[in-house]
C-alpha cells in the first residue's frame, strides 16, 4: 500500500514536471494554442507504473539479485551452454549473415551494412573504453577522419579504395595519437570533455574550411570500392561491400579476441582497474594509453574508408556529437570489454529502430535512457566481459586449512 | 583602433560571458560537491527557455501586460527548471552514489541525450520564435551606442543573479552547509549536515542560475530549439573549467574571460570558428593549467 502511495505521488510530481512541455502546444506564429491533457494523463499513469518498478526493481538490487537473468557470459557455466554449444550458435549466426543479402532485398542489406559498421565502431570503442577504462567521447573524429581521407584523396589524388583503406586506418591513428599526447595526463571526467571536445573541432573544422572539405556541402560522388576491375551494378556492389563489411567485422573480432589477452591487453585492462595501482606494477602508462588510443582509433578509421564508400557521399552532419553518444551507448549496453555483448549490442540497437518504425522516433530517447538505466541496473552490461583468473594450486586446500585451525581455536 | 567597435565587441562579450557564467556556477557548484560533470545541465537551461517560451505563449494569448508575462515567464522557468534539475539527480545520480566514477558521468550524458530527445518528442525538432520578453527601457536611449538595451538588461539581472547567490553561499545557514560539504562530506554528515538535501539543494540552485541565463539568452537571440543547450553547457563547462572548477568566482571570471575572448576574435578576426576557440580554450587549459585560473592545485591522492 505505501508502495503504491508513493509511487502515485511520483506520478503526480511528474505530471506537473512534464507538464508545460508535454500537455502545451503553442504556437506563436498562428496564435493557437493547444492543450493536451491526454498526454499528461499518459504521463501520469506510465509514470505510476514505472515508479512501481523502479522500487521493485531497487528492491531486489538491494537483496543482491539479479534484474534480468541472462545466461552469463563465461563460458562453461552451465552445462547445457558448453563451449561447443557456444561455437555452434556463433557459426550459426556466422552463417546466417553470410547468406543473409543472397536471401533478402537491396534494402536489407543495405541496413546491415550499416549495423555491422556500428558493430566495428562500437568494437574500436570497446577497446578504449572496455578495456582501457578512458571514457572518449569524441570517437566520431576518427571515423570522420577515416571517411574524409577516401573522400579528399579521392577528389584531389584519384586515390582509390582500397590504396585509401589502409590511409584511413593510419591518418585515424595519427589523430588518435595527436590527441592521445597531450591527454594523458587526463583522467575519467576531464579527459572525456577534452575528448568531446576534440571531436567537435574535428567537425567544425570539417564544416568551416571550405576550401578544401567542401564545408557544409561536403564531398560527393565518391567511388564505390572496385573488385579487379571489374564493373558493378548499385546492387552487386552493395552485396560486395557487404561481404567486405563482414570481413573487416571478422577481422576486428579476431584481432581484439587475440588482443585481450595479450600482453598489451592485459595492460589495458589493468590500467582501467586502477591507474595508480597499474603504474606501480611497472607498467608504462604513457604507452598503454598511447596504444588504446591509436588500436581504438584505427579501427574507426577502417569504419569511415568503408562509410564513405558505402555511401559515396560525406558530410559533416553525419558525425555529430550524437553519433559517439550511440556508440558508446552500445559499448555500455553490451558491457564493457565483452565482444559478443557489444556486437549483439551493437546490432539490436541499429536492427531494432531501424524494422519497428514506431520505435525510430524514439530511438535517441531510448539510447539515452538505456545508458542511464544500464549504469543504475547493471554497469557491467547485458554480457558481462569474462576476467581472467589465475588460481594458485592448492589455494583451496591452504584456504581449508586455515578454516579448520580457526574453528579449531574457536 | 576604432574605439567605439572595440566597446561594442568589449560589452558584447561581458554581455556573452555573464549568460555562460550563470550557467557555469551550476557546474561549478554541482562538481564542488560530488565531483561530477553534470551534463544534463544545458539541458536543463534549454527546458529552462523553452518552459519560459511555453508559459509567455499562453500568458500573451490571455493578453497579460508585457511586464507580467515576463515575470511570470521567468518564475515559472526558474521553478520548472529547478524541479527538473532536483528529479534528474534523484534518478540519475543518486543511485550512483559510491559507484565507479565513470557510471555517474555516462549515466549524466545518457541523460543529456534523453533530455533533448524529450524535447524533441514534447514539443519540436525546429527553431522556435521566442517572444521579445525583455522590455525597451527608454533612459537606457543614451548607452545605445555601445550596447543593447536587452544587453544592459542581461548584463545587470546576471550580475545581480551572482551576488545574490554569492551572499547566499557565504552568510544563510544553507549556504553555509554547502561550503561544509563540498570542503569535506564526511565531517559534514559527523557534524549533523543531511548530505543528500544539501546535494539537491545544489542542483536546485544551479539548475535555477541556468533557467534564468537561459530566459535571458532566449529572448536575446529570439529563437531556441532543442540543440541549444548542447553548446551553451560545453562553452559554460569550459568557463567553470577556465576559472577553476569548484570555485565559485572562478566561475564568473571564467565566463566573462570566455566571453570576451569569443567576442574580440568574432570582432576581429572571424565568426566561422568562434566554437572552435573555445573548446581550443578547453583543451589548452585542462592540458597545461587543470585547475585553472583561480583554483587551488590538487594533489592526487590514493
Amino acid at each position: 500500500m505505501k508502495r503504491i502511495v508513493k509511487a502515485a505521488l511520483v506520478a503526480v510530481w511528474f505530471m506537473v514536471l512534464t507538464f508545460p512541455l508535454m500537455g502545451i502546444k503553442v504556437n506563436s506564429v498562428a496564435k493557437t494554442l493547444t492543450w493536451r491533457w491526454d498526454r499528461t494523463a499518459l504521463m501520469g499513469a506510465a509514470t505510476f507504473f514505472l515508479a512501481l518498478l523502479w522500487g521493485w526493481c531497487f528492491e531486489r538490487k538491494a537483496r543482491g539479485l539479479p534484474i534480468i537473468s541472462l545466461p552469463p557470459g563465461g563460458a562453461g557455466r552451465r552445462p547445457e551452454s558448453g563451449p561447443g554449444v557456444r561455437r555452434g550458435i556463433l557459426l550459426a549466426v556466422l552463417a546466417g549473415m553470410i547468406a543473409m543479402p543472397l536471401l533478402s532485398s537491396i534494402y536489407q542489406t543495405n541496413i546491415m551494412i550499416s549495423a555491422l559498421l556500428y558493430v566495428m565502431l562500437a568494437l574500436g570503442l570497446n577497446i578504449v573504453v572496455g578495456l582501457a577504462g578512458q571514457l572518449v567521447l569524441g570517437y566520431v573524429a576518427f571515423y570522420a577522419v577515416g571517411a574524409y581521407t577516401y573522400g579528399l584523396l579521392h577528389q584531389y589524388f584519384g586515390l582509390g579504395f582500397w590504396t585509401c583503406l589502409p590511409l584511413g586506418g593510419v591518418m585515424a591513428v595519427i589523430f588518435g595519437l595527436i590527441l592521445g599526447f597531450p591527454v594523458l595526463r587526463l583522467r575519467g571526467d576531464y579527459l572525456a570533455i577534452v575528448t568531446l571536445g576534440f571531436g567537435e573541432i574535428v567537425r567544425l573544422t570539417l564544416q568551416n574550411w571550405s576550401s578544401v572539405t567542401g564545408g557544409p556541402r561536403g564531398i560527393s560522388n565518391i567511388p564505390r570500392p572496385e573488385l579487379f576491375g571489374l564493373q558493378m551494378g548499385i546492387e552487386e556492389s552493395s552485396i560486395y561491400i557487404y561481404y567486405l563489411v563482414l570481413a573487416a567485422v571478422l577481422i576486428t573480432i579476431l584481432v581484439i579476441s587475440r588482443l585481450k589477452n595479450s600482453r598489451v591487453g592485459l595492460a589495458l585492462q589493468a590500467l582501467r582497474e586502477d591507474e595508480i595501482a597499474c603504474e606501480a606494477m611497472g607498467i608504462d602508462v604513457t604507452r598503454v594509453k598511447l596504444s588504446a588510443f591509436a588500436l581504438g582509433s584505427c579501427w574507426a578509421g577502417f569504419a569511415g574508408v568503408i562509410f564513405a564508400a558505402k555511401t559515396t557521399y560525406i558530410n559533416p552532419a553525419s558525425f555529430t556529437f550524437m553519433e559517439s553518444a550511440m556508440i558508446l551507448s552500445m559499448v555500455v549496453l553490451g558491457g564493457m570489454g565483452s565482444i559478443v555483448g557489444v556486437a549483439a549490442a551493437a546490432m539490436l540497437l541499429i536492427l531494432v529502430p531501424e524494422y519497428l518504425r514506431a520505435f525510430s522516433e524514439y530511438r535517441m530517447l531510448i539510447f539515452g535512457a538505456v545508458m542511464v538505466l544500464m549504469m543504475i541496473f547493471r554497469p557491467q552490461g547485458l554480457v558481462t566481459g569474462e576476467k581472467r583468473r589465475y588460481r594458485v594450486p592448492g589455494e583451496n586446500r591452504a584456504r581449508q586449512t586455515v578454516e579448520a585451525s580457526h574453528e579449531a581455536r574457536a | 583602433m576604432d574605439l567605439q567597435y572595440f566597446f561594442e565587441l568589449f560589452f558584447g562579450g561581458l554581455t556573452r560571458g555573464s549568460i555562460y557564467a550563470l550557467i557555469a556556477l551550476g557546474y561549478t557548484l554541482v562538481y564542488g560537491i560530488i565531483e561530477l560533470i553534470n551534463f544534463a545541465h544545458g539541458e536543463v537551461y534549454m527546458i529552462g527557455a523553452f518552459t519560459a517560451l511555453i508559459v509567455a505563449g499562453v500568458l500573451g494569448m490571455f493578453g497579460f501586460p508585457a511586464v507580467a508575462v515576463l515575470i511570470i515567464a521567468a518564475l515559472a522557468a526558474v521553478l520548472w527548471a529547478a524541479a527538473y534539475g532536483y528529479t534528474i539527480e534523484k534518478v540519475a545520480y543518486k543511485p550512483l552514489r559510491g559507484a565507479p566514477r565513470l557510471s555517474p558521468l555516462i549515466s549524466a550524458i545518457g541523460m543529456s541525450i534523453f533530455l533533448q530527445n524529450y524535447v524533441i518528442l514534447a514539443q519540436t525538432s525546429d527553431f522556435v520564435p521566442f517572444p521579445r520578453l525583455l522590455p525597451d527601457l527608454d533612459f537606457l536611449e543614451y548607452i545605445g551606442y555601445i550596447m543593447g538595451p536587452s544587453d544592459f538588461i542581461i548584463l545587470v539581472t546576471s550580475m545581480l543573479t551572482m551576488i545574490c547567490l554569492s551572499l547566499f553561499i557565504r552568510y544563510t545557514r544553507m549556504g553555509k552547509a554547502m561550503r561544509a560539504t563540498a570542503q569535506n562530506r564526511k565531517m559534514a554528515l559527523l557534524l549533523g549536515i543531511d548530505a543528500d538535501r544539501i546535494i539537491s539543494l545544489t542542483f536546485i540552485v544551479g539548475s535555477a542560475l541556468a533557467a534564468i541565463g537561459g530566459v535571458l539568452i532566449a529572448s536575446h537571440m529570439g529563437q531556441v530549439n532543442f540543440n541549444i543547450g548542447f553548446l551553451a553547457g560545453l562553452k559554460a563547462f569550459t568557463a567553470a573549467v577556465l576559472g577553476g572548477i569548484g570555485s565559485i568566482p572562478g566561475a564568473m571570471v571564467g565566463g566573462l574571460v570566455l566571453g570576451l575572448c569569443e567576442s574580440f576574435t568574432t570582432g576581429y578576426f572571424s565568426g566561422n570558428y568562434e566554437d572552435v576557440l573555445a573548446f581550443g580554450i578547453l583543451i589548452l587549459i585542462l592540458i597545461f593549467r587543470p585547475d585553472g585560473i583561480l583554483g587551488k592545485a590538487k594533489v592526487q591522492k590514493v
